[in-house]
């Protein structure tokens, strides 16, 4: 063992067990501590919120929660059921338009055109539109739909919150679709097209479907972002304090309700909202951990 | 078995039906990608030409006078534009080191991968939060509890221009620690992401010349997902800018303008939020400005953060 070292070097052999004062090992457990602690921090606001939303939202359940219409201000009792409804509505409005169109965008960029320019410049178009704030949204169905009464000569109404939620459901719906078709082995298209299908075909019966699970996902995880949207809300869809009116008229919806009753002075309003946070807030958690399961589940 | 075995082989040609579904579809998916781009040039548009009047009007003093002043039809967004730049970048600022320390501590093995992995799940899930949620907890939870530390930051540094107002409710402070609750996990995704990414071969060098964990972190891992890192952090300064409702909520919303950091004030998404409803006038056309301002603050943010991702980006 020694003359195996002793031949190659006359140096001392050096002391090559971990000392944990050197300098570097201190600097080290000191900078792994902060990390640490950054991580708790960001862990926090999580617990504090839904520990709140949980402690305040769950002692106001009941079933008149769920199926009856807001209090008057001033007055006590009452639901949220106008609102619920309201984002019901509103959301499944703005599924059917950005759903449809958002997959066919998806699957023009990957099964048509995967390297050309205008592909390239319709992917650009899609990050830039999903970095737009939901407020421009808002302020631009506001002045092309609201403003010049272009429904049917309806000013404020869902179908315009729906269409306002649409734009910026949309980027998203593309980018999933396009993503989960471009994982899509190049076999099966081949092997499709060569049993002599069309690219129709080819598309609506092997590639989509072999795709499907992960724009499931994406597109559900949309849905539940634009259920909690407010921003495009407040002067599309405007708000209502009564049961829904067809799409032709304004409507309610929880995260508008959030908004108007955390800034009444009233105690009933205010435990109102608190209420439709923990409505709102258990609904989106649910999707998204059911989505993330579910995902976990189909790519193992 | 057929009996005549050219009919077997014979060329089956595609029945017209089928080419016309074909092409049609294919025109169909043509349309619905390009409504991507119709509907961006239309915002252009729309808030362009909504904006003109006041663009006309007020040109470039809009964007440096701070009198926001619907009585006398006057309006000047320096007040707005100061909020949305200061909340965004201190926001920006407090969330960066968080989150990507964050990151690091969740895609090292400083504990069992378990654990890591229930972090990283509740960090997305802060995500999942409506804005409008986080801003009830401010108002009634965050601000109520932040105050007596802004009281001590006033009565400390007052003489500092930041913090020379006594905190009275609503402000910019609260907005600013919202927009780091709201930001921190666009930062912590994408970087947790950029750092997973690094090819482990470069770690396995580091750690061959006898480099310790953190000299790896910090001179090899880091650099080589830097590309990453900055865009998300530029994706993050862009929702920070342009994020509305936790914002409008506790910002207090206030048209005076005040250097501290502890006084009211407006972004411009919270002022839209506000006063875009009830506004006539050339009131609309002066949010209108204020809009067109927001759009090319976070078109060039968003813009910017997608080049460096791809300019920065190493090939290995």
């Amino acid at each position: 063992m020694t003359n195996l070292i002793s031949t190659t070097s006359s140096r001392p052999i050096p002391d090559l067990t971990f000392k944990q004062g050197k300098p570097r090992n201190l600097v080290g457990a000191a900078l792994t501590g902060l990390a640490g602690v950054f991580a708790l921090i960001a862990v926090l606001p999580l617990l504090l919120v839904l520990g709140y939303v949980l402690y305040k939202g769950a002692s106001k359940l009941s079933l008149d929660l769920f199926f009856l219409e807001q209090p008057a201000p001033g007055l006590d009792g009452g639901g949220i059921g106008n609102a619920i409804q309201g984002s019901i509505i509103v959301t499944a409005l703005a599924s059917a338009l950005a759903i449809p169109i958002g997959v066919g965008g998806g699957i023009f960029l990957a099964e048509y055109s995967r390297k050309g320019w205008f592909a390239q410049f319709i992917r650009f178009g899609t990050n830039v539109l999903s970095g737009v704030p939901s407020i421009i949204a808002g302020v631009f169905v506001y002045s092309s739909i609201v403003a010049t009464r272009a429904l049917f000569g309806n000013a404020y109404s869902a179908l315009a919150g729906g269409i306002a939620l649409a734009v910026l459901m949309l980027p998203t719906v593309i980018k999933t679709t396009d993503e989960g078709l471009k994982l899509v082995p190049d076999d099966l298209r081949r092997a499709a097209l060569g049993v002599g299908a069309s690219r129709f075909v080819t598309i609506i019966r092997v590639t989509l479907p072999s795709a499907s699970r992960s724009i499931a996902t994406g597109v559900v995880l949309a849905i539940a972002r634009a259920a909690g949207e407010t921003a495009p809300l407040i002067f599309t869809a405007l708000y209502s304090p009564w049961w829904a009116d067809g799409i032709f008229n304004p409507i309610g919806s929880l995260s508008v309700l959030i908004y108007k009753f955390a800034t009444m002075p009233y105690e009933v309003q205010n435990e109102l909202a608190w209420a439709a946070s923990f409505v709102l807030v258990i609904f989106i958690l649910i999707i998204n951990l059911i989505a993330r399961w579910f995902n976990q589940l189909t790519t193992r | 078995m057929p009996t005549d075995t050219s009919s077997r082989y014979l060329l089956r040609h595609r029945p017209p039906s089928e080419k016309l579904v074909d092409t049609g579809f294919n025109w169909a998916a043509v349309l619905m990608a390009s409504t991507v781009a119709i509907v961006l040039f239309a915002i252009l548009l729309i808030v362009f030409t909504g904006s003109l009047e006041s663009m006309q009007l007020y040109g470039w003093r809009f964007l440096v006078t701070s009198n926001w002043n619907p009585v006398l039809d006057e309006y000047g967004a320096f007040t707005a534009i100061y909020g949305t730049l200061v909340t965004s970048l201190v926001s920006l600022a407090i969330a960066v080191p968080l989150g990507v320390g964050t990151a690091i501590f969740i895609t090292e093995s400083f504990i069992p991968k378990r654990w890591r992995e229930i972090i990283g799940l509740m960090v997305e899930l802060l995500a999942a939060i409506p804005s409008v949620v986080l801003g009830l907890w401010a108002i009634f939870v965050l601000e109520p509890s932040l105050r007596p530390l802004l009281t001590w930051l006033h009565e400390s540094f007052g003489s500092i221009p930041l913090f020379s107002t006594i905190p009275l409710g609503p402000g910019m402070a609260p907005a600013i620690l919202v927009l780091v609750v709201m930001i921190l996990p666009i930062i912590t995704a994408i970087s947790r992401d950029s750092l997973n990414q690094v090819p482990i071969r470069l770690r396995q060098a580091a750690y061959g010349i006898g480099s310790t964990r953190w000299t790896a972190i910090l001179q090899v891992i880091l650099p080589a997902a830097i590309s990453g890192i900055v865009g998300g952090v530029m994706l993050a300064l862009g929702r920070a800018m342009g994020e509305t409702m936790a914002v409008t909520m506790i910002i207090g919303n206030s048209n005076n303008f005040s250097w501290s950091l502890l006084a009211p004030g407006n972004t411009i998404a919270a002022m839209l939020a506000n006063q875009f409803g009830e506004a006539d006038g050339s009131q609309v056309s002066s949010l209108m400005y204020a809009a067109f301002v927001l759009i090319i603050l976070t078109l060039v943010v968003n813009v910017l953060a997608q080049l460096i991702v791809k300019r920065l980006s190493l090939k290995y």
